[in-house]
């Protein structure tokens, strides 16, 4: 009986509220179908064989076997996500907040074209001009700047050897990846209230690094995190950067990142099972890396 | 008492915000600050220069004979595609105008009510949202290609424009923001029997400048570089950052009209953010995620 009763009253705090709903309508419906529907039907589609023509056909965890037990390419692609991921994530983060912080200090005018210059490059995907300065014959800006020092004598295949294309990419990355979370914590530092740093030296903080710790971070975890949030998201899913840059598949597959391999298998091979078990796989380390730094950041900020 | 605090201040000068540092630093952002424009600067000189300057060795930083054959030759280049370049630009003007409309549209109404309403199921859309950040890429490409061809709006300016014209991120800037006005000020608009609809646009968006300058600015950029690349296949709808890939991927012998088409590509989103970046780092401040 109680139950039920809740439930009338729930269809009943439903219909009061049928504004509310007539309001958020135009970005749900949207949102669900392009965003929520795909998300969701990617996990069982990861179980099944599905070529985008033919029903998919069930197959249990033969997609994770497969992964995980024989397809060495991948295995390879979890190794270059986790390289890429770890040297331009944290280092980009760290750039992002120790610019950000230097900015602050700047007069008003200087903030404006600084933030201006460091923000460009992720405007828009204007990379390719990259291409002539690691372009591997004598006409490379790097290769003609390095024969003129004397340290190389012929030039280096930048673009094309399996030494070197994870490096180029990982450079290209780190020029582009100050973008939203950077914004944010510009933002961030504007906002501490001076009134803070005043408390902060009559308490007896003597120099920047005391006033960091003890001010600036624990004012600032919501944009801490909310910029943490985007470097995973981008770091993670790196894969067009590397494909426009060092071709696709990158010699040895040594630029080949996870999210560059479900490409190889959704958008070339239509194995959508197997693409969406990847991406699954993507997701879940992502979502547990997010939730990890949340507890991060809080421990810090105490 | 207020002289007493001057002098506090003054005593306490080192420890506050004024530090020797400012030159060092100053010196430190321009050298990084050189190294992130230098490849923007070597594209606007790319795209300047004339064609028997390209083969020169060493390669100069700098163009002797500037000259706009390159933009002249973009436009020609890809008329061969049986498109002219025009229809490429409106194309791009198009998806980015219609994008940017929408979502603006679209979250602001939904931030609002997020942000201002308790109703079942609130809290819930809510995390979701928050979630769903991870989700901005190309991770849910594949599956919201099938989304697509169950609708039918493959090889259409629909599947351009639909599936960016809800971003959560927008959403979530949004409702950050107006969760900062007092909710008395809602409270006496309702007193006075606004609906909700007209609380939304009447009182509360026309306050939320810095907020929807900054989702325009974000809606314009992410609309701007949509390429469609396996959702859109006839020509006469491919968009600008499609046609610049085409450009770009044929060699260094194109290498200038490439970079021409870069700086065509990077112009627009530069100049909006110039004029808006004030309430962008304004709307940025409320950002953060609270767990």
């Amino acid at each position: 009986m109680r139950k039920k009763a809740e439930i009338r009253k729930t269809f009943r705090e439903i219909r009061k509220n049928k504004a509310c709903y007539a309001m958020l309508a135009p970005f749900m419906i949207l949102f669900i179908l392009f965003t929520v529907i795909p998300v969701v039907m990617s996990i069982p589609i990861g179980f099944t064989d599905f070529n985008m023509v033919q029903k998919p056909e069930f197959v249990g965890l033969s997609n994770f076997r497969t992964l995980f037990l024989s397809d060495k390419v991948f295995m390879g692609s979890i190794r270059v996500t986790i390289v890429f991921a770890l040297l331009t994530g944290p280092v980009s983060y760290v750039l992002c907040f120790l610019i950000a912080w230097l900015i602050n200090g700047m007069p008003r005018h200087l903030r404006t074209i600084f933030t201006l210059i460091f923000y460009i490059p992720s405007l828009a995907a204007v990379y390719t001009v990259w291409q002539l300065i690691f372009s591997g014959d004598m006409n490379g800006y790097l290769n003609s700047f390095l024969i003129d020092l004397g340290i190389i004598n012929a030039p280096v295949q930048w673009l094309t050897d399996g030494r070197y294309v994870l490096g180029v990419t990982v450079v290209v990355q780190l020029w582009i990846s100050l973008g939203a979370g950077f914004l944010a914590l510009r933002a961030g530092f504007q906002n501490i209230d001076p009134v803070l740093y005043e408390a902060g030296a009559i308490e007896g903080i003597r120099n920047k690094w005391q006033e960091l710790i003890y001010i600036v971070i624990p004012s600032m975890t919501p944009q801490l995190m909310f910029a943490a949030v985007m470097q995973i998201v981008s770091s993670f899913t790196a894969g067009t950067v590397a494909q426009n840059l060092v071709g696709f598949p990158s010699t040895d597959y040594k630029a080949h990142t996870v999210m560059t391999h479900a490409y190889d298998y959704g958008w070339e091979r239509y194995e959508m099972g197997y693409a969406s078990a990847i991406c699954m796989i993507l997701f879940i380390i992502m979502f547990f890396l997010s939730r990890l730094i949340a507890k991060g950041l809080k421990k810090i900020a105490g | 008492m207020s002289a007493d605090i001057k002098k506090l201040r003054e005593s306490n000068r080192p420890a506050g915000r004024k530090y020797g540092g400012t030159a060092l630093s100053f010196v430190f952002l321009s050298i990084l600050g050189l190294f992130m424009i230098f490849p923007i600067y070597l594209t606007v000189v790319m795209a300047v220069k004339p064609v028997e300057e390209l083969f020169v060795f060493p390669p100069k930083l700098y163009a002797i004979r500037p000259t706009l054959d390159n933009f002249r030759d973009m436009f020609a280049a890809v008329r061969q595609n049986r498109v002219p370049f025009s229809r490429y630009v409106f194309n791009s003007v198009f998806v980015t105008v219609s994008v940017t409309a929408a979502q603006c549209v679209f979250a602001s109404m939904a931030a609002f009510v997020l942000a201002k309403c308790k109703f079942p199921g609130s809290r819930i859309i809510n995390g979701i949202i928050v979630t769903s950040l991870l989700y901005q890429s190309s991770v849910i490409y594949i599956m919201q290609y099938m989304v697509m061809a169950k609708l039918r709006i493959i090889d259409s300016p629909l599947a351009l424009i639909l599936p960016a014209a809800a971003s959560p991120m927008g959403v979530f800037l949004m409702r950050q923001s107006i969760s900062q006005i007092p909710d008395s000020v809602l409270d006496a608009a309702k007193v006075d029997g606004a609906g909700l609809f007209r609380i939304c646009w009447q009182i509360v968006i026309p306050n939320q400048k810095p907020a929807l300058m900054t989702l325009m600015i974000f809606a314009f950029q992410a609309a701007w570089n949509i390429q469609g690349s396996g959702v859109i296949f006839r020509e006469q709808y491919k968009t600008l950052p499609a046609a610049v890939a085409q450009v770009s991927s044929s060699g260094m012998a194109r290498a200038g009209v490439a970079m021409a088409a870069s700086v065509f590509m990077l112009v627009p989103p530069a100049v909006v953010f110039i004029l808006a970046q004030r309430y962008v780092i304004e709307t940025m401040a409320h950002s953060g995620i609270r767990d």
